[in-house]
């Protein structure tokens, strides 16, 4: 009986389940992209000839592995944002992948062809310095971690500490590198400023000391920057102020030799530092004696120690970029120079004899809208004919992978700026040729009957001519088999669908890298690379103009402001093409407060935008005669805010009509009890289809619906978890109002907020209950209306009634927004970004302040939700099903011309774009619908009707023959 | 002279003494004594006015806000009426729909001395004068406090809030103020309330509880109608589970 029972429960399951999506449904209206981040660390992986992984630890702490022939990830690991998991060094030998983490808090080993973890070892703290592999008679058994104070040796098998041996005189010499040359030595590398290097080297086998000398060296100062170790452990220092090299035997450690460059005759630019690279094939081994010295932005040398002197092998200038591999027995030295504007040269050289190999050209292709190379990643691999072929992966500045194979095919390219978006908007794609006819036969005003009549023929024949092109189209397709069909989106053939389903998602990258995505296929469309964007640079995307204005183009404008100096930069782009405006902003020579876009529109339909500068003046882009002259018939109604948490000030401010502002209203919020962490608006394209609620009785409660209301969040400067409190308040950001004022006590942040409608959502961590906590509160007017026609700010006398619920949610968030749909008519819900990946759809339904303690019939009638203070996540409620999102850091979500319909884009180290129906489809018909069934029944009636109505006729006559 | 310094020095410290000590005692007398007296114990602080053609705010003493500080605040207003001057102004003021603000002094409510109440700057708020002048200057000037009693916002408005261009005629209707007059502290925001709904919880279980027939459960009860109802929906075909979709929708859409 129970397993009947236990059966029947798993079938209601099922049946609930299907509220999801259907499993045919997978991947038809979302995709997901995933980004590992910046690469700091790479390695190919070169156990096999004809392996394909490519290990990349990144400044966004991940670790993949990535396929070399189509850029895809084999696997990820996401570890701790922050400095705690920040990938400190990457050491790779045959399967075995070493990662220190966590400025050297963990060493880890991953085996590189599944990706799953070998061991983890916690190690002692102490700042991390350096870490190397340590080989002995050809094979690596060992790394070696040196920090601050200590150094430790593992075996790379288990991960075990083989010996752990505390450095000498840390406190005055500060250790900076570790080497091994593979003779069972390991070579410590320290120094003291402006005196002396430390050398210390330990026995392999017990960790003992077997040799520690100091050496003058007073010029140096930082040994990874400027030293390398060549050949027979020969330490190579550039010494930039007097220009010379110096070396060092590490075997015997009597003194620097030092070489001028000047007796090689080698000139350096002035203000350059010059560096080394070399080069360890194996740690097993002796570094090659070879190595490239870098003498300016666009020069590179190829050196060789040769018995102590120094031989130049070759010199490249101009040189980009330079970087050694090997393959078998043989290292290569590629070199990238650059050919001309648009292109760079790639060569490989012999690396003992400098010699250049033939047939090794590759053509690198530089990307006008992107940034410049940085890094150079090789991979050699041996041809047939024992020569040397290579693959190469550049870097860009604006976090680009390219994947180049030989003569300059592009296998793939990741654009790694999109694991770090920073804010986004979506663009109506552009009507049609023949749509834009028809609108704009309606946007024009009339010219007269006849031209009218023309105009409208003159349309319906173009309409004609496509709809056939179409026809033809649909029958040249159905011939061809269904695979050589394909609807490739190019920027050429973009156009608004039926619904509106498909739009342009323009995204801002924190790399300051701008893309163009199509929302359906998730494509990149265009991307241009600002490479002017300051390092802490705020951006804030604005759509000026839409696409519904035809023939003027869609326009959009990036305020980028620098957080330190508060100056900021416009750049203007048509969203469509991502090509740079012929519109040119207005400099701004003063920082900028705020920016608003205001619903007036200049004679080519562009929103104003009005920036608000620190003298309070307010300077208009579009700036025409007429925008200032609208301008000036409204300015007394244009309001705005500033907002200044440093001192916890909210200020009002109207605009008059020469341009200048006045404060008129000013809010002081004490810094030393509470400090403003967020202040959220509304959005402006919101639409609340219903002005009030039906209750129970058959009477309506009327929502306050205030278009300027803010919600400011503030957290208490005091942390004790006793007394630490949030506070909400909500502002009227015309009059400086306060409507509501409440504090939700034992609290802590962080706070989201989603402000919509009548409602403000907070979720809060309970500092008393050790949970989280979601409050609604929801603003009515009452059971009548003040003024039904219009909401003014500055005419509403009576405070709302506000009503707040709380809630216990069972995970922490990551981010939270609410759906949003062209007419406002559908119910809404939270999207809710978790921790876990899953983006979670919560019907506001059971958000709502009404829910009732004690069912009574009026609040059933009401379709209201008995109160439980626990929301529950139900698993299919997650709509995102298994495509997890990784650290989602914000939602977009657009509407649709489809009312049930709301686009959505998550996106943080992953993208991910979706639709959702909070309440269902109710405008489509579904897929499976039966439509011959429908027709079959309704031609059955039709036929039926006539002949019933045949036979009744004819019964008729017989009755009145009779 | 150089011999008298020390001396001089020795009776300026003595009196200082006798200073403090007085006022310890001073102060200890009054704790003791009368602890009623520093809950009753209020200040004023003035409430400013500005109306002005140019819209440069020039404030002017409208009246004066006696504030009672303690556990809870409470305020009274006493004010000036406004002279023939300033009547005819403001007339002109709503007539080129100027501003009628407000100000009020930052001050901590629950300060004991007088030292500490103050604080620098102001809050200011603003309505419309012709809304001012419309309503007969009757308007409600609310005035909020944070959790500690700091006085963060001042709010202005008139009752009735609009402007019609409604003449007034009558100069004594512009004459005294009619002003409703409030604090508010924010409200404690309500917690999940788990004890009253598991108070619920049990009550039901309780009532289950007194008639042991209705304790089998649901399925138990009624399995022999389930088991072929469900047999029922599995035989008629997976396909129709996806029918109820569309028309759930609309109710869900419909209850907004």
């Amino acid at each position: 009986m129970a397993k009947l029972i236990l059966l029947l429960l798993k079938l209601c399951i099922l049946f609930f389940v299907v509220h999801a999506v259907f499993e045919d449904q997978v991947g038809k209206f979302d995709w997901r992209q995933q980004y590992v981040g910046k690469v700091r660390f790479s390695h190919f992986d070169t156990q096999l000839q004809s392996s394909k992984k490519v290990l990349v630890a990144t400044e966004s702490n991940v670790f993949a592995a990535l396929n070399s022939r189509t850029g895809e990830l084999f696997w990820r690991h996401v570890d701790k944002t922050g400095p705690e998991g920040n990938i400190d060094a990457l050491l790779h030998h045959a399967q075995d992948a070493v990662l220190v983490v966590g400025n050297g808090r963990m060493l880890r080993s991953w085996d590189i062809n599944v990706g799953g973890l070998n061991w983890e070892m916690l190690l002692d703290t102490g700042s991390f310095r350096s870490a190397c592999l340590v080989g002995q008679q050809g094979t690596v058994k060992h790394v070696a971690v040196l920090k601050k104070t200590v150094i430790s040796v593992h075996y790379l098998s288990n991960g075990h500490q083989k010996w752990v041996e505390n450095l000498p005189e840390s406190e005055t010499v500060d250790y900076q590198t570790v080497y091994s040359g593979g003779n069972g030595q390991v070579f410590v590398l320290g120094i003291v400023p402006h005196s002396h290097i430390t050398i210390v080297v330990y026995s392999m086998e017990d960790g003992e000391i077997i040799k520690q000398v100091s050496v003058e060296a007073p010029w140096l100062s930082n040994i990874p920057a400027s030293c390398a170790v060549v050949g027979q452990g020969m330490l190579m220092c550039v010494d930039s102020t007097t220009m010379s090299l110096n070396t060092l035997d590490l075997h015997q450690q009597l003194q620097m030799t030092q070489i001028p460059l000047q007796s090689l005759g080698l000139e350096v630019d002035p203000d350059f530092h010059p560096s080394l690279v070399s080069h360890q094939p194996n740690p097993a081994q002796k570094p090659l004696s070879e190595f490239f010295l870098q003498l300016g932005p666009e020069r590179y040398l190829l050196l060789q120690l040769n018995n102590g002197q120094i031989v130049t092998l070759r010199d490249f200038k101009p040189a980009l970029l330079a970087s050694f591999a090997t393959t078998g027995e043989k290292t290569v030295a590629a070199v990238m120079s650059p050919k001309n504007k648009t292109a760079c040269s790639i060569n490989l050289y012999s690396a003992d004899t400098g010699r250049r190999l033939l047939d090794t050209t590759l053509i690198f292709t530089v990307d006008p809208n992107g940034g410049k190379p940085e890094r150079l990643h090789v991979q050699a691999f041996l041809k047939k004919d024992d020569s040397v072929g290579y693959r190469v992966m550049v870097q860009t500045e604006d976090h680009a992978l390219t994947f180049i194979q030989q003569p300059g095919r592009v296998m793939w390219t990741r654009e790694e700026a999109l694991s770090d978006v920073v804010t986004m908007e979506m663009v109506d794609l552009p009507l049609t040729g023949t749509q834009a006819e028809l609108e704009g036969e309606f946007g024009k005003k009339a010219d007269g009957l006849l031209s009218m009549v023309l105009k409208r023929l003159s349309s319906q024949l173009i309409m004609l001519q496509a709809w056939i092109a179409h026809l033809w189209k649909l029958f040249y397709d159905a011939r061809k088999p269904r695979s050589q069909v394909k609807n490739e989106v190019s920027i050429e053939n973009l156009s608004r669908d039926e619904f509106n389903l498909q739009k342009m998602m323009v995204m801002v990258t924190s790399s300051g890298k701008l893309f163009g995505i199509d929302s359906k296929t998730g494509g990149i469309l265009w991307k241009h690379y600002l490479n002017n964007v300051p390092k802490n640079a705020a951006f804030k995307l604005m759509v000026q103009r839409t696409t519904a204005h035809f023939p003027h183009p869609p326009q959009c404008t990036l305020l980028i402001k620098d957080k330190d100096t508060g100056l900021a930069t416009l750049h203007v782009f048509n969203p469509m093409f991502g090509r740079k405006s012929q519109v040119m902003p207005p400099a701004l020579p003063q920082p900028i407060l705020q920016s608003l876009l205001l619903p007036l529109m200049d004679q080519d339909y562009a929103k104003v935008l009005l920036l608000v500068d620190d003298q309070y003046k307010v300077s208009a882009f579009p700036s025409t005669k007429n925008v200032l002259q609208q301008l000036q018939e409204t300015a007394s109604s244009i309001f705005f805010f500033l907002v200044d948490s440093s001192q916890g000030r909210l200020s009002g401010y109207r605009l008059r009509t020469d341009l200048s502002t006045e404060q008129v209203w000013e809010v002081v919020v004490p810094t030393e009890v509470q400090k403003i962490v967020s202040v959220k608006g509304k959005r402006p394209n919101e639409h609340v289809h219903s002005q009030g609620r039906v209750m129970g009785d058959r009477s309506v409660l009327y929502k306050y619906l205030n278009p300027n209301l803010l919600a400011v969040v503030t957290e208490s400067t005091d942390v004790h978890q006793e007394r630490s409190f949030i506070g909400i308040l909500l502002i009227d950001g015309v009059t400086g109002r306060i409507i509501h004022e409440a504090v939700q006590r034992k609290a802590r942040g962080p706070v989201h907020v989603v402000h919509s409608e009548n409602w403000v959502v907070y979720e809060y961590w309970s500092t008393k209950s050790r949970r989280n906590e979601f409050s609604v509160i929801e603003l009515y007017e009452g059971m009548e209306l003040y003024n039904s026609t219009v909401f003014s700010s500055l005419d509403r006398p009576h405070a709302p009634q506000v009503l707040q619920q709380s809630y216990i949610f069972p995970s922490s968030i990551s981010t939270m927004e609410a759906t949003l749909t062209e007419k406002g008519i559908t119910s809404r819900h939270l999207l809710i970004g978790l921790p876990s990946g899953g983006i979670l759809s919560l019907p506001k339904m059971f958000l709502d302040p009404r829910r009732p303690e004690i069912i009574s019939e009026q609040s059933r009638e009401e379709n209201l939700i008995p109160y439980a203070p626990e929301l529950i996540i139900r698993t299919e409620w997650f709509i995102n099903y298994n495509q997890t999102v990784g650290r989602v850091r914000g939602i977009h979500t657009a509407p649709s011309g489809l009312e049930s319909t709301c686009l959505v884009v998550a996106y943080g180290l992953d993208i991910y774009q979706t639709r959702v129906y909070p309440s269902k489809q109710f405008d489509v018909l579904k897929d499976d619908y039966d439509y011959m069934l429908i027709s079959s029944v309704l031609f059955a009636l039709f036929f039926a009707t006539m002949i019933s109505k045949r036979l009744a006729e004819v019964k008729l006559l017989n009755r009145a023959w009779r | 002279m150089a011999g008298l310094q020390p001396f001089n020095v020795a009776i300026i410290s003595f009196v200082l003494l006798l200073i403090c000590a007085n006022l310890v005692s001073c102060n200890n007398g009054r704790r003791v004594g009368d602890p009623l007296e520093a809950e009753l114990s209020g200040f004023s602080v003035p409430l400013e006015h500005s109306f002005e053609l140019d819209d440069v705010a020039k404030f002017q003493l409208r009246g004066s806000l006696l504030l009672k500080t303690g556990r809870e605040p409470s305020v009274s207003l006493t004010q000036n009426q406004l002279s023939e001057d300033d009547r005819s102004k403001l007339k002109e003021v709503a007539a080129v729909d100027g501003l009628y603000r407000i100000r009020v002094p930052r001050v901590f409510l629950q300060a004991d001395r007088q030292t500490e109440w103050q604080m620098d700057g102001y809050l200011t708020a603003f309505v419309r004068a012709c809304a001012m002048v419309e309503s007969h200057l009757s308007d409600v000037i609310t005035l909020h406090t944070d959790v500690s009693g700091y006085l963060i916002g001042v709010s202005i408005v008139t009752l009735p809030g609009a402007c019609r261009g409604a003449e007034v005629e009558d100069e004594v209707d512009l004459e005294v103020f009619n002003t409703t007059l409030s604090i508010m502290a924010p409200v404690n925001a309500p917690g999940p309330e788990t004890a009253l709904f598991l108070e619920r919880m049990e009550q039901e279980s309780e009532k289950k509880g007194k008639n042991p027939q209705e304790q089998k459960s649901f399925f138990a009860k009624y399995w022999m109608y389930i088991v072929p109802l469900v047999l029922f929906l599995m035989m008629s075909g997976a396909q129709d589970q996806s029918g109820g979709g569309a028309g759930g929708g609309a109710a869900n859409g419909g209850g907004r």
